[in-house]
């Protein structure tokens, strides 16, 4: 499997930031570290499927907008409550300044 | 008060309840005013500096008072410091739980932490059980059946709001929660929206709290002095009243069953103290729309979105105003609630969704 799609431009995210992408019918959220590294996850909350995208980047830490649940999005672990189950991550490249995804 | 069998069923395993989830009235998509996303990050970034601050000040009255009233127990001049401790005691750790459960007091979490756990014993709320009830809280906003926090329940309660201001029916539910959990048993309700993995932790905590009150009753007897008890435990009850008085202004008199908070929630402008015993939770309906906010953004928040939620009521003393004539109103119509006027340059209410609430209320 190599389902690589185009998310978006590096220069899209700010560092310490999260992005929303839509692909064939699911969410996922690509996020740029501080260290200037990028990483994806699936988009939506593992407790309330609200989308991550709208939260707050704090070092590896994405917080949840809705109740502040936390998930390490390096990892997908989830870092206690309310959220107990960890988020998926998915494989991410930059290539010509294009981040890119591995979906599949 | 109650006169009437109500229509609403408040119970979490009721009637209500399940309409709610069915109806998709539960866990739905909520209004929210629209912030561009550079400012919302300005806004959600964390910071030690103001919660240290205010922690210092609130660590630091909280032993003075409480070593004042100690050292003049048994004159009436332990009064004014017990006054000053227990609204520390049972008022202000309402709202440190509240913000550091929600984990936005601090930026580094283990501070979140440790506060968590002071204030949940001093205010009486098992730390699992109340993070578990309020993130449902945060899910269904005023929602019959649904939400566990509906501090007045239609038609009002009006003894129990009363007495309220005092913590007794509150210090009493949770000492008899607090047994029963520490006997190892979850209530059904509890069960609703603890998951099961985190009941053992709510058990344990019961019975670490039973230890420490059983201890303090024992240093009470061995002393024969009632100190201990006015120290640790009874300041819930005689510290209430500031907690009491501006949450009920929260939600009190205005909508249920409808996903906007502008229609559920108020936000009520207050004098610095009682901002500082209360965290900046009088800017209510921001804090729901956006609970990533940390207390100490609140007023820039307020400034932001202002335009689009409706006008702030001005005091605590207009907040009851208008909210003691709705509670008598809803004695005779339990369906009766303030509707609150959005202002020209607010985006309206789903005008199809909550039609029906306003023509019942009428």
């Amino acid at each position: 499997m190599s389902d690589w799609v185009e998310a978006c431009a590096a220069g899209d995210i700010d560092e310490e930031d999260v992005m929303r992408f839509d692909h064939g019918g699911r969410t996922f959220a690509i996020y740029r570290s501080p260290d200037d590294d990028y990483f994806a996850t699936d988009g939506l909350c593992t407790h309330e499927k609200v989308h991550l995208a709208d939260g707050l980047v704090m070092d590896d830490i994405i917080e949840c907008p809705k109740h502040n649940g936390r998930f390490n999005y390096k990892t997908g672990d989830a870092r206690g409550a309310p959220v107990c189950v960890n988020l998926r991550t998915y494989p991410v490249r930059v290539d010509a300044g294009k981040v890119l995804i591995q979906v599949g | 008060m109650s006169t009437t069998p109500s229509r609403r069923d408040y119970s979490l395993i009721g009637r209500d309840a399940k309409l709610a989830v069915e109806t998709g009235l539960s866990a739905a998509e909520w209004y929210h005013t629209d912030i561009p996303r550079k400012q919302m990050k300005e806004l959600m970034q964390r910071s030690d500096g103001p919660a240290i601050r205010d922690t210092i000040i609130w660590l630091a009255a909280l032993i003075l008072s409480g070593a004042g009233a100690a050292w003049f127990w048994g004159t009436w001049w332990c009064v004014p410091f017990f006054f000053v401790y227990g609204v520390l005691y049972g008022s202000s750790t309402d709202s440190r739980w509240h913000e550091c459960g929600h984990g936005t007091a601090f930026r580094t979490q283990w501070m979140n932490d440790v506060i968590y756990q002071i204030a949940c014993f001093m205010i009486m709320r098992n730390p699992v059980t109340w993070r578990w009830s309020h993130t449902r809280h945060h899910t269904d906003t005023i929602i019959v059946g649904r939400d566990p926090e509906i501090s007045v329940m239609r038609p009002p309660d009006l003894v129990r709001v009363v007495l309220a201001f005092v913590g007794v029916l509150d210090a009493w539910h949770a000492m008899s929660d607090m047994l029963r959990n520490a006997a190892g048993n979850i209530s059904a309700a509890e069960k609703t929206f603890i998951p099961e993995q985190e009941q053992p932790r709510a058990i344990r905590f019961a019975r670490i709290w039973t230890a420490i009150y059983a201890a303090t009753i024992a240093l009470a007897l061995y002393t024969g002095s009632f100190l201990p008890l006015m120290l640790v435990g009874l300041p819930r009850l005689y510290g209430a009243w500031h907690h009491v008085m501006v949450g009920l202004l929260q939600h009190g008199g205005l909508a249920d069953n409808v996903t906007d908070h502008r229609l559920n929630s108020r936000t009520v402008y207050m004098n610095q103290i009682s901002r500082f015993i209360y965290w900046n939770m009088n800017y209510h309906v921001e804090h729901h729309m956006f609970p990533m906010v940390p207390y100490h953004a609140l007023p820039k928040l307020h400034e932001l979105v202002k335009h689009d939620l409706p006008a702030p009521t001005p005091s605590i003393l207009a907040g009851y105003r208008e909210m003691i004539p709705a509670f008598l109103r809803q004695l005779r119509n339990e369906d009766y609630f303030l509707k609150r006027e959005l202002p020209p340059t607010a985006r309206p209410y789903r005008e199809e969704f909550h039609n029906d609430a306003v023509a019942a209320a009428e």
